[in-house]
């Protein structure tokens, strides 16, 4: 009896064994590093390199170092200040975006794209000059001190809130808001009673994602940080720069952990569909 | 569902104003600012003359910032390339791949990218350096071939020489390139596969039905298909790398240094505003060439294809 063989088609590229090795060692090449960090965050050595028992001093110590915790303190009330300030303004420019059609649209939208197209390096450097030019106070006490830094964390950070609400509004069902209109709602109550509700899910998550946005950034924080206003990546830049302890590798885990949480959510409430607004 | 401005009048105000007071008031005059430092020339310590003249722009592309310069363009476009000659089979395979395959494989593509830029620099760090991972497993991998040579008697031949040198992974170009690589290559997935997940597949059986082999099918129908996402993911990957200043400063060495760190030193060491406003500049325009070149490509890539459908 002859044996039977399986003719697959040629465009089944999933099963291609190229490409197959390709993917998989470039998935392996990219967390590798990673779960190397995180597995040394344990590890009982300054060296580093050889493993030599489980510990959690590093975390201990983490916790007891007054400086890292005034550092990631900063970061915390930065990320959750230019969060609510970016939801608020995203909001209103995606509504306004998306239901309104005005004079020079189309460049409005153009400048929105370019905080977040032009190198991170620009807008910090901007940003650093433009604070120094109309000479913004130094301030002493703590929430002023970050101000500036809060300033431009908003700056890039309201236009990406501003895409992601603006691509929700896109599925809305129009024959709602008519029946809205019918019924004599004002203008202010379609916003309260029926866009808010619909875009619940994206504000929660674009929420999120501007306060991952912003406790992440180094770049534009780096120029407009002072001495009174080190946030964690800031102070883990300079912990690098004088050499690699386990330490680090602690704050990183730490710092990591929070932000796939929250990732965690925002595509939780980014997939959540309500339908009874959806086209 | 787009109204005229003058209807609502009152609400139009009230959502338009934040924003734009926002923008014009915090990004585009700062951006204004740079843009008039950037003509000017620094008197003393802190002062800074608004001269209208271009010796910084000149003084940009002079000597030791010229190479720089080219040479970050040359490495962000490395770069690049590498990011795509990666993308473009992992793309392929994912798309392919079952619905549940799918969805894996593209957050684990995707997680990597929310977490810290410092961290993973960081990570790599520990892997790449003289007494990192790498050079420790080869220097295990030697000396245990060594004792096996030994023990078979043929040390005489002197294969390997009886110490390791370690590998110089770490502080140079190579390591920049890899850094960047690591970092940023998520972009070039995406575009790429937003595409690829919603074209025909009739075309490709069509292809193979007509005789052409994995590699016509590539060249005739895959490539042409995302080429349009190509570029997107080009202009994701290379405006940052020619940002980039944490890379070079943490992986590269002396002699490796990207526009990102004269930037960066202008700033916080070397205290000339206008010259590094200049360069800052430098890198803004070539972001928009890059833009305005890809407006027009999709422009003429849509007339060719109206035309291809006629």
């Amino acid at each position: 009896m002859r044996k039977i063989k399986l003719i697959r088609s040629p465009i089944e590229y999933a099963r291609n064994k190229y490409l197959k090795t390709i993917t998989y060692s470039f998935l392996v090449i990219l967390y590798l590093p990673i779960i190397n960090l995180i597995f040394f965050s344990f590890n009982d050595s300054k060296r580093n390199i050889v493993w030599r028992g489980f510990t959690t001093k590093y975390y201990e110590k983490m916790f007891d170092n007054q400086i890292l915790f005034d550092a990631f303190s900063n970061s915390l009330t930065i990320a959750f200040i230019s969060t609510v300030i970016s939801t608020i303004l995203g909001l209103s420019t995606a509504i306004c975006l998306w239901k309104f059609n005005f004079y020079l649209k189309k460049y409005y939208d153009l400048a929105l794209i370019f905080p977040i197209v032009i190198p991170e390096i620009c807008l910090g450097v901007s940003m650093l000059v433009f604070f120094n030019f109309i000479s913004w106070p130094n301030f002493q006490i703590w929430p002023l001190s970050l101000s500036s830094i809060i300033i431009a964390h908003v700056s890039f950070i309201f236009p990406f809130v501003a895409i992601i609400i603006r691509s929700r509004l896109s599925i809305l069902n129009n024959e709602i808001l008519e029946s809205g209109t019918d019924l004599g709602a004002t203008n202010f109550q379609i916003i309260k009673f029926i866009i808010i509700p619909f875009l619940k899910p994206a504000i929660i998550a674009s929420f999120l994602f501007a306060f991952t946005l912003s406790l992440d950034d180094f770049v534009v924080t780096f120029f407009t940080s002072g001495p009174n206003s080190v946030t964690l990546p800031v102070k883990i830049y300079s912990m690098v720069r004088f050499g690699i302890t386990p330490e680090i590798n602690a704050v990183s885990t730490l710092l990591l952990l929070i932000i796939i949480i929250s990732t965690y959510f925002v595509i939780k409430f980014l997939t959540k569909k309500n339908r009874a607004f959806i086209k | 569902m787009a109204n005229s401005w003058s209807v609502k009048n009152k609400l139009f105000i009230f959502l338009l104003v934040p924003g734009l007071a926002w923008l014009l008031f915090f990004f585009i005059l700062p951006l204004i600012i740079i843009f008039s430092m950037s003509f000017g020339q620094k008197i003393d310590i802190i002062g800074v003359e608004y001269s209208w003249s271009l010796h910084n722009y000149i003084r940009a592309f002079d000597g030791i910032y010229f190479i720089t310069l080219f040479k970050s363009v040359i490495i962000s476009s490395i770069t690049t390339l590498l990011c795509l000659l990666v993308a473009v089979p992992v793309v392929l395979y994912i798309s392919f791949s079952s619905t549940r395959m799918k969805s894996i494989l593209l957050i684990s593509i995707m997680l990597p990218l929310w977490t810290n830029l410092l961290i993973r620099t960081y990570s790599l760090i520990a892997i790449l350096r003289t007494k990192g991972h790498i050079n420790s497993s080869l220097e295990f991998l030697w000396d245990s071939s060594n004792h096996l040579f030994n023990f078979l008697n043929l040390a005489n031949y002197n294969i390997f020489s009886n110490s390791f040198t370690p590998l110089n992974l770490i502080y140079n170009n190579f390591a920049i390139i890899l850094g960047l690589f690591y970092i940023y290559i998520p972009f070039m997935i995406i575009p790429i596969y937003l595409v690829l997940e919603r074209f025909d597949r009739n075309l490709l059986e069509a292809s193979y039905d007509l005789g052409a082999n994995h590699i016509h099918t590539f060249f005739k129908i895959i490539l042409p298909i995302i080429s349009p996402a190509i570029i997107s993911g080009i202009i994701l990957v290379f405006i940052p790398c020619l940002g980039t200043f944490i890379i070079p400063d943490l992986l590269g060495g002396a002699d490796s240094q990207m526009i990102g760190n004269i930037i960066e030193r202008q700033f916080k060491s070397a205290n000339d505003w206008p010259f590094g406003s200049s360069l800052s500049f430098l890198l803004i325009y070539m972001t928009i060439i890059i833009f305005a070149v890809r407006y027009i490509y999709t422009k003429l890539y849509s007339k060719l294809h109206i035309r291809m459908d006629i």
